[in-house]
């Protein structure tokens, strides 16, 4: 959307301004982008394939969490437990009704909404420390019901689920796998997006920017709130389910505290309030701990130390999160903008005027 | 009657464990994510200087505690000092990063097994009997003084001493605490210590009392819900919070399923935030600030 420009490109109406491609150069990337994303699994290894399934599913969850964090401005550290949320949903209704995924799916996704609904609740009332602790509750809770679930019918490891077919046809192939995830990925940037550009999207910013004046400006705060909470969760509840499948195999354990931050983390890393944020944010924090195990072998530790891979693993991992809040608080998106504007300004290297994103 | 000394015995390990989260707040307005984290470092300098000298358990005890207390200090002063004046977000994230490379840092030196401290530092642990029928073993017995201790010690320090009441000024009203010349950068770094100081000392008692593994980390974390149900900027409502919670907690354990252990505390949290989200003792313009 609006970026910043060398001179003389000028808007003449409002639907060029919030356009989401505005000039052949983006049209010709994007192109390329697609082009690039539909070759690639016919190109890579099945390890990569793998990874960019990873990343694909992750990011799903991330827009969502960028979404209520970054945009709405309404912290959450449940996020782990939504997504438990939507795979325990298609878990149990797998093993009790054996329900295909389209009754699945979209099941997870209206208890999602709900779930939202009750996540978003505390936040009319809540701010900042006190909303982040009380989904923080909420995620314990989920959590405690889907372990409870698993004690209680004997699954004491987990819940295993068959891939979802349609007649006879199975989706448990990688490749197709990647298309159908890089599908609902994108399908979720382009509605988040749209969404952004939209009356709703405009609410949630202005609320994130100050509440009194939203308010002042005819906004319902309560309305935008809820509504960011709903929208996130039935997100990342559909996020949840597709892991489930994605996986196979749904389990309380999966769903820890850690995985909350790590999304928090693609939030932060990325840069908030910026959808390509979330995405690159995704694609460092899932590459991530694979490359530290990649240096580790590369450097000849990762044999003799293999115990200790997860501990180096969570080390490097905090270690990264505080030097970005420290020193990029604007996250990976920002160093872009950073490059993006040494080169338009080349050689030129004045600063970029104050307040151009 | 066991079931009393239980709850006892739980609410002080709250009780304990959560006036760190309530120095840190109350002071600086930041609220510590790494707060189990720590407590684990201190449990762990227990075990370093356990093995470091042998023979002389007080010494170790003694050194362990001082260690704690510079770990906070450095804390603030490496860390949360670069965050003051950031979004609270970003400083509760801070913390939350601050936990996760202090978690791995722990297990790259020390391993992630169970270890045994108090077998290092040459005592044992036998049980006492209180009363007709209940029992309660030593090192959960200092636990409770300890704690009584603590708070006695905190309230006194913040009454009393020159440093308390300048925490407490710069807890009310950092500017103007700053106008009055107070070094608001000291303040902060000695309630960090403090907090993780007495962080430190649960976690100690803690890995005596049972073991010293991965669980502390939840210990920790169950401890916050007593923190805010009291009133996150109010010591006497820690404690009021640490009882209500244990309470729940041990009789909801003992009655219903023993499976609830990990959530009672945040039901509870829950409760709390719906009906009085400042907490019992609380400042209720709190709410407004964060």
């Amino acid at each position: 959307m609006s970026q910043p420009r060398s001179s003389g490109y000028f808007r003449t109406s409002y639907a060029g301004d919030i356009v989401l491609v505005d000039t052949r150069a983006q049209w010709a990337g994007l192109a390329v982008l697609v082009a690039g994303l539909a070759v690639m699994p016919f190109a890579a290894s099945p390890f990569l394939l793998d990874l960019a399934n990873q990343v694909l599913l992750a990011s799903i969850g991330a827009v969502a969490l960028m979404l209520l964090t970054g945009y709405a401005g309404q912290i959450s550290l449940g996020h782990a437990g939504l997504l438990a949320a939507g795979a325990f949903v298609t878990g149990i209704l797998f093993k009790e009704t054996n329900a295909p995924f389209w009754v699945t799916l979209p099941a997870s996704a209206a208890v999602g909404a709900m779930l939202g609904m009750a996540f978003g609740l505390p936040s009319l009332r809540l701010r900042g420390l006190y909303l982040a602790v009380s989904t923080l509750a909420l995620h314990f809770i989920v959590i405690y019901a889907g372990g409870e679930y698993e004690t209680r019918r004997g699954y004491s490891t987990g819940v295993v689920i068959d891939p979802p077919r349609i007649g006879d046809w199975v989706l448990a192939d990688a490749r197709t796998w990647y298309f159908v995830l890089l599908a609902a990925a994108a399908a979720t940037v382009l509605f988040s997006l749209n969404l952004l550009r939209s009356r709703t999207g405009r609410a949630w910013r202005a609320i994130h920017g100050r509440e009194a004046v939203a308010e002042a400006m005819g906004i319902s705060v309560h309305r935008a709130k809820l509504s960011a909470f709903v929208v996130s969760s039935t997100i990342t509840s559909i996020a949840g389910c597709l892991f489930a499948y994605y996986r196979g195999f749904v389990s309380a354990e999966a769903f820890s505290l850690f995985l909350t931050i790590q999304y928090v983390a693609m939030v932060i890393i990325g840069g908030m309030g910026s959808i390509l944020g979330a995405v690159l944010g995704t694609v460092f924090v899932v590459l991530f701990p694979y490359a530290i195990e990649g240096t580790m072998r590369s450097v000849g530790l990762a044999e003799r130390l293999s115990s200790i891979v997860f501990a180096v693993n969570y080390t490097a991992f905090g270690l990264v999160m505080i030097l970005f809040l420290v020193f990029e608080p604007q996250g990976l998106v920002g160093i872009w903008r950073r490059v993006q504007n040494w080169f338009l300004l080349w050689p030129f290297k004045q600063k970029p005027l104050r307040g151009a994103k | 009657m066991q079931l009393a000394v239980n709850i006892v015995v739980l609410a002080s390990i709250y009780a304990l464990i959560s006036c760190g989260y309530v120095l840190i707040y109350r002071v600086s307005r930041v609220l510590s994510l790494a707060h189990g984290e720590l407590m684990m470092l201190g449990a762990y300098g227990l075990y370093a200087t356990a093995s470091l000298f042998s023979g002389h358990p007080l010494l170790a005890i003694g050194v362990s505690a001082a260690l704690a207390l510079a770990v906070g200090g450095l804390v603030y002063a490496l860390l949360m000092r670069r965050m003051t004046g950031e979004a609270v977000l970003a400083a509760v994230l801070a913390t939350i990063a601050l936990g996760i490379f202090l978690r791995g840092a722990m297990a790259l030196v020390w391993s992630a097994q169970e270890q045994h401290p108090l077998e290092l530092l040459g005592l044992s642990n036998p049980a006492v009997a209180v009363g007709p029928t209940a029992r309660i073993s030593l090192v959960a017995l200092t636990l409770v003084v300890v704690t009584a201790a603590v708070y006695v010690g905190l309230f006194a320090f913040l009454r009393y001493t020159v440093w308390g009441i300048r925490m407490r000024a710069a807890g009310q009203n950092p500017l103007l605490a700053a106008q009055r010349g107070i070094g608001l950068h000291g303040i902060y770094a000695l309630a960090w210590g403090l907090a993780t100081f007495t962080g430190g000392l649960a976690g100690m008692l803690i890995a005596c009392d049972s073991a010293l593994d991965q669980t502390m980390l939840i210990i920790g974390l169950k401890a916050f819900p007593a923190a805010l149900v009291g009133g996150l900027d109010s010591l006497a409502g820690a404690i009021l919070g640490a009882l209500i919670v244990a309470a729940a907690e041990v009789l909801l354990i003992n009655y219903v399923d023993p499976l609830l252990s990990d959530v009672v505390p945040f039901f509870v949290l829950l409760a709390m935030l719906v009906v009085r989200p400042w907490g019992l003792f609380g400042t209720k313009e709190e709410l407004d600030r964060v």
